[in-house]
């Protein structure tokens, strides 16, 4: 990234407008439902966190530069103009207040889809220097090393060691024609390595054909969460070439619902063409597979459970039955939260608020709209299938002194697996 | 009486004129500046198609979620009322189809003019009240611009010559009725230019993010 400036700030917030923005910047009606719609604004009341206001530098753009009452303003020398000082203070309303939840994308009356342009305008806040460090560092480091957090494959190697000694089984590793290959983000691999445990017990189980990727094995995407089409499109490609080596028809992303989405969704449109290969999230990996019976469990956790739905797997794109089906078969006593799936409420940690130190009071703060819903339904564990979210809530019931430990599914599933009968 | 005479055919004939033209040109030109920035290509692939989910989030967002509705009750049903009786009395009152059949040669069923009037009333008071609220409540307060009140008082001033009008509260009736129309033909030519687009672009809006979200798997 060399020389950024207001100049190519500008540039990019222009090269970021199209049809849908424009449609949804001339229906706003400035009624304000947004904010309700919006963990940041909500947990803090302060009116500056509107979502609608937080567009404001991409919508002055749209105004001054592709309408004509703002070309009109401008002959007139009345335009207002998006400044540096502006920009620089938009840069916590659009990093570190957002988390890219989508929640009011739902919610806007006229239809705004107001996640969409917050995703955009961060394509302009990186152009013109106004970024947060924690997320600069976060892509430099993902752009030199491979992981958003610096780690590297010789810690994963350590890991493999450790499930392999565990299971006795083999983690597979660079298997060409292997029908899986999995992708981990650093997050699970550092803070929750039962993860790569219990994938190596479901897979043995069902029969799945896997395999890691020595050449790439993150697929979290820091380009992304920072807005950087480049860097963002440079990550994807290394995913990409990774399966094409291995010659793998399916890619699962992390569970990570941000990985998920930005391999899913945003991958093909940065690299500008269609995968050869096809992206399951985890879940719904685990979901087809226990709908074609080859996952067989025996007894059941007793204790009240509920769900987190991470933003980006169910609101952001539509998984949300399988891990309720998926509950269902190891969980006597589910229930869940009172708004839930498309319109769950987010833990506050995504969309780089999470990699955003600065960000950390008001990631607590957007917590308690989480705190007060898992409050409502009172369980004893909760369940989620996210690194980050995971984490967000283990430190938000701790900062809280809530004593709810927090599970993931895909761990919860390998511990009820049927034992293979030995010799069979 | 006869310059109130004359005020009345000029807000009919020639000014009437003008602002249809604008309001028409003006909305054409806005479609245009709309849809010739285009939406680059999506190659993900999708869930489900773009269309169905499209049309049906047009419908859909009329009504709010559950929670939303908990959450700002007034703002959603004070919105839906004067939504309502605005489009009431402009649809279905008799001298409005009238109008509409010596402009087009249709014309369809009104209701009552007592319940015209009723719903007139009562679409003045919930327009006074969105003005408190805006004026009141911090998110509103923050994100409100000059356009929200010019817009909130071209609204009001349409609905409220239209109720003088009917109850012939302003003399003589010929300025009366001639404000009313001067009203609505300013509502006309500052549509395409202000948040007011929104009763055509809103089904746009809704039908791009009912299109996005729905290729990947949900009814947004
Ligand atoms: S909810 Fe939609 S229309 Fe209302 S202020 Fe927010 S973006 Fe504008
Ligand atoms: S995406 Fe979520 S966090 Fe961001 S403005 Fe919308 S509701 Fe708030």
């Amino acid at each position: 990234m060399s020389e950024l400036t207001l100049e190519r700030g500008l540039a990019a917030f222009r090269a970021e407008i199209d049809a849908p923005t424009a449609a949804f910047f001339s229906s706003c009606v400035h009624c304000g439902i947004c904010a309700q719609s919006c963990p940041f604004y909500l947990e803090t009341g302060d009116p500056k966190y509107t979502p609608i206001l937080k567009l404001e530098p991409l919508r002055l753009i749209w105004e001054n530069e592709f309408t004509l009452l703002g070309k009109l303003k401008g002959l007139l020398g009345l335009q207002r103009k998006v400044t540096d000082a502006m920009l620089a203070e938009w840069e916590e309303l659009l990093y570190d207040s957002c988390s890219m939840c989508g929640r009011c994308s739902m919610v806007c009356p006229v239809g705004n889809d107001l996640a969409y342009m917050i995703r955009k305008s961060r394509e302009g806040m990186v152009q013109s220097g106004h970024a947060p460090e924690g997320l600069i560092s976060a892509s430099v480091r993902a752009i030199k090393t491979g992981s958003p957090m610096g780690l590297q494959w010789k810690t994963l190697a350590v890991q493999i060691k450790h499930v392999e000694d565990s299971t006795g089984l083999k983690v597979p590793v660079d298997q060409v024609g292997a029908d899986y290959l999995v992708m981990l983000s650093s997050m699970e691999v550092i803070n929750f390595p039962e993860y790569l445990e219990a994938i190596t017990k479901i897979f043995d189980h069902a029969g799945v054909t896997w395999t890691l990727s020595t050449q790439c094995f993150e697929a979290t995407n820091a380009g992304i969460q920072i807005g950087n089409k480049d860097i963002a499109a440079q990550l994807v490609e290394r995913v990409v070439a990774a399966a094409e080596t291995l010659k793998a028809p399916n890619v699962i992303s992390p569970e990570c619902g941000h990985a998920f989405t930005a391999i899913r969704w945003e991958g093909p449109n940065l690299i500008g063409r269609a995968y050869p290969f096809r992206v399951f999230h985890i879940i719904e990996v685990l979901e087809e597979l226990r709908v074609a019976g080859r996952i067989k469990t025996e007894g059941k956790e007793m204790d009240r459970l509920s769900l987190h739905d991470p933003c980006n797997l169910a609101r952001k794109s539509g998984v949300i039955q399988q891990q309720r089906n998926l509950m269902d078969l190891v969980a006597d006593n589910f229930v869940d939260l009172k708004e839930h799936g498309k319109y769950q409420w987010c833990c506050g940690a995504g969309g780089g608020v999470s990699s955003n130190e600065r960000a950390e009071p008001l990631k607590m703060a957007a917590f308690k709209r989480k705190k007060a819903q898992i409050e409502e339904v009172a369980p004893e564990r909760m369940v989620t299938m996210c690194a980050t979210c995971r984490t967000q809530l283990e430190e938000g019931l701790e900062e809280f002194n809530m004593d709810i430990p927090v599970v993931g599914l895909t761990e919860m599933i390998a511990d009820h697996l049927v034992e293979k009968e030995t010799g069979s | 009486m006869s310059g109130s005479m004359e005020f009345l055919l000029w807000t009919k004939g020639p000014m009437f004129d003008i602002a249809m033209v604008i309001f028409a040109i003006g909305l054409l030109a806005r479609l245009a500046e709309i849809f010739l920035l285009g939406r680059a290509r999506n190659y993900a692939e999708p869930r489900a198609g773009e269309w169905p989910a499209g049309l049906r989030t047009m419908l859909t967002r009329t009504v709010a979620d559950r929670g939303t509705f908990e959450r700002a009750p007034f703002n959603v049903v004070v919105g839906w009322i004067w939504h309502l009786g605005f489009l009431a009395a402009l649809l279905l009152f008799v001298p409005h189809i009238e109008l509409a059949k010596g402009l087009f040669g249709i014309s369809w069923p009104a209701l009552p003019n007592p319940v015209v009037d009723f719903l007139t009333a009562i679409t003045l008071l919930s327009l006074v009240a969105t003005l408190v609220h805006r004026l009141n409540h911090p998110v509103k307060r923050r994100i409100s611009t000059i356009e929200d009140y010019l817009v909130w008082t071209v609204v009001f001033m349409v609905v409220l010559t239209g109720y003088l009008a009917y109850h012939r509260m302003v003399n003589p009736y010929p300025l009366a009725l001639g404000m009313h129309i001067l009203s609505a033909e300013i509502l006309l030519i500052l549509l395409p230019f202000t948040k007011l687009t929104h009763i055509l672009t809103a089904f746009i809006a809704r039908w791009y993010n009912g299109a996005a979200f729905g290729r990947k798997g949900v009814q947004s």
